[in-house]
């Protein structure tokens, strides 16, 4: 299995940067931008970066059910992440998700029919003083209405 | 056009760390060089590991990720002699609920942070450091990467940072989704490339942390406040707080007020002064109902316990914490049952499971909330909440367990009348 260029250039340096003989190290990080480029953390990517960080699959495995943002299957192009921790669930976080769920159609963790959305119920992103926050992809939206998420998701839709 | 800050600052501030945030350019190293950047390098330079220390200690400066530990006395644990090389981790997994402020720090002023790994660097002989960063985070692994990338291409990394032979070596560490990982043993597990599960102590990570090597760790802000305090003095960012609450710290102010943002204050500044001036008071004319005062972990505080100075001894007195400064504010409309049905889920969904207090706990905690919240309580479940809560504290390896009880345990017992609401509620209905 073969990344970019770009990614190629990172894994190399990333797999120097740790102890000598504790290429173990570079295994969540190396999921996770691996993970962006593939869609999904699939057998094969897990063999891959099993091979690359010298340690076994089961190894890379183990790690992919502990840590929320490593997935199994693809998300939608554009991942929604609608915190309703406390302080988003003060000024409004869980109206905010239940009125996604409503424009998108679909719930926690699912996917829309043509594969451009999926939602997520997450836990605090750290966005508290500027809530209530929305995550898109790796993007940060701060002060969200129900009008501004909907103008947010049009907008991705409309640019595609 | 002056620059667009994620808050207006209030000129009740006093900026320390947060400085230079409203400079143009303040995340490149040329603006950090026109404003200070380095005087605290090349001051600490001259200085012995000693006096580093000292300064540190002076200045009352105490770990700002949550516990509030004395960052100079952690300083001093890491056996500088050690045979082993020693390493620096940072800390920036930041998410306890209400926190957003190490954010800032990365994004506004990295070199500030990166001058104070090195002075670190110098205190206790490392000459490596890693940056563990949250994964949702990752536009600021990005930014700390441009940082890294452009100390390095200026000199102010590598083999002579800033000229001056001293060797140091620095990256970032993407995290992915696990606020276990902010606790310290735990993160070590997973920059390991384990699942994040803590680790008995002692050994502590000063002694043995990452992959077995003597550790120095602490939060961005905590290095963050290091130049300030090598280069104007440790006494000076001591006498701005309160004796043995040394400087100023970022507290995030979040929840029912009219200007919610992340404001830099001196230790021991009024609490309520800080909702009413500072945040500009509540929304709508209601009344303070209660305060989170230092993220989801601390226990809550009503209204009428919150005229007080915010300092660690003061929270400690009234039985809460400071922890990592996320001040969440609740006016009177605040349904409790509510709100600790949230704090619960967040903590049922977080804990990793290791400890079977704390994996049962909030689990069982969490349905008995939810069936509350439902309208299907039971008048005995209000003392089953603070009982099953009170069995989890000092039962688990790390602190999530008890910061899943603590909480609970004051809104059960401090807002009994929400609970009974909803009783009385369903009796009306049978």
């Amino acid at each position: 299995m073969t990344f970019s260029p770009q990614l190629e250039e990172r894994f190399a340096k990333m797999l120097t940067r740790y102890p000598e003989g504790r290429t173990r190290s570079a295994v969540v990080p190396m999921l996770m931008y691996a993970q962006d480029e593939v869609g999904a953390v699939t057998k094969e990517l897990i063999e891959e970066v099993a091979r690359r960080c010298r340690v076994t699959p089961l190894q890379v495995d183990e790690v992919v059910g502990y840590y929320s943002m490593l997935h199994r299957k693809p998300q939608g192009k554009f991942h929604v992440q609608v915190c309703t921790n406390i302080s988003c669930l003060l000024v409004g976080g869980e109206e905010l998700y239940e009125h996604a769920k409503k424009k998108l159609g679909v719930g926690h963790k699912q996917t829309t029919a043509d594969g451009q959305f999926s939602l997520e119920e997450v836990e605090c992103m750290g966005a508290c003083s500027w809530a209530p926050a929305v995550e898109i992809n790796y993007d940060f939206h701060h002060f969200v209405t129900p009008e501004k998420l909907d103008q947010l998701i049009d907008g991705l839709r409309k640019a595609q | 056009m002056a620059k667009q800050l994620y808050n207006q600052p209030s000129p009740l501030e006093t900026r320390i760390v947060s400085k230079n945030f409203a400079i143009e350019g303040s995340e490149t190293l040329d603006v950090y060089l026109a404003n200070d950047g380095y005087k605290a390098f090349r001051k600490a330079q001259q200085m012995t590991p000693e006096a580093i220390i000292e300064e540190v200690k002076t200045s009352g400066l105490r770990g700002r990720g949550g516990a509030g530990f004395p960052t100079g006395l952690k300083w001093s644990f890491v056996p500088r002699n050690s045979p082993k090389p020693r390493v620096i981790v940072v800390n920036a997994d930041e998410s306890e609920p209400g926190t957003c402020k190490d954010r800032l720090l990365m994004e506004y002023d990295p070199h500030q942070m990166i001058e104070g790994i090195l002075i670190a660097g110098l205190a206790v002989d490392a000459h490596k450091g890693y940056i563990y960063i949250r994964g949702e985070y990752r536009y600021l692994i990005d930014a700390m990467d441009r940082a890294i990338d452009e100390a390095y291409a200026k000199g102010y990394l590598g083999n002579s940072v800033a000229g001056t032979g001293f060797q140091f070596d620095l990256c970032t560490h993407s995290g992915a989704g696990a606020y276990e990982c902010g606790e310290e043993t735990a993160l070590l597990d997973s920059i390991e490339g384990k699942r994040g599960i803590p680790r008995m102590k002692p050994p502590f990570p000063a002694v043995a942390g990452a992959w077995a090597l003597p550790t120095l760790l602490n939060n961005v802000e905590t290095f963050s406040a290091i130049p300030p305090i090598i280069r104007d003095g440790g006494a000076a960012f001591a006498a701005l707080g309160t004796p043995k609450n040394g400087g100023t710290r970022l507290v995030c102010i979040s929840g029912h007020v009219n200007k919610p943002g992340v404001y830099e204050l001196p230790l021991g500044f009024p609490m309520m002064k800080a909702i009413n001036e500072v945040a500009g008071g509540i929304p709508g004319g209601k009344k303070l109902k209660a305060v989170v005062p230092g993220g989801s972990s601390c226990p809550i505080l009503r209204a009428e316990e919150c005229d007080i100075p915010m300092d660690y001894d003061t929270l400690a007195k009234v039985g809460s914490m400071l922890g990592s400064g996320g001040m969440v504010v609740l006016d009177e409309s605040t349904d409790m049952v509510r709100f600790a049905l949230r704090i619960m889920k967040f903590y049922a969904h977080e804990s990793c499971g290791w400890c079977i207090p704390c994996r049962e706990g909030t689990t069982w905690l969490k349905k008995i909330l939810q069936r509350f919240y439902e309208g299907q309580g039971r008048r005995e479940d209000i003392s089953l909440l603070g009982e099953l809560s009170k069995n989890m504290l000092g039962r688990t390896f790390c602190a999530l367990g008890d910061a899943a009880a603590l909480p609970t345990i004051s809104i059960v017992e401090k807002f009994t009348e929400d609970f009974e609401v909803y009783l009385a509620r369903q009796e009306v209905l049978v």
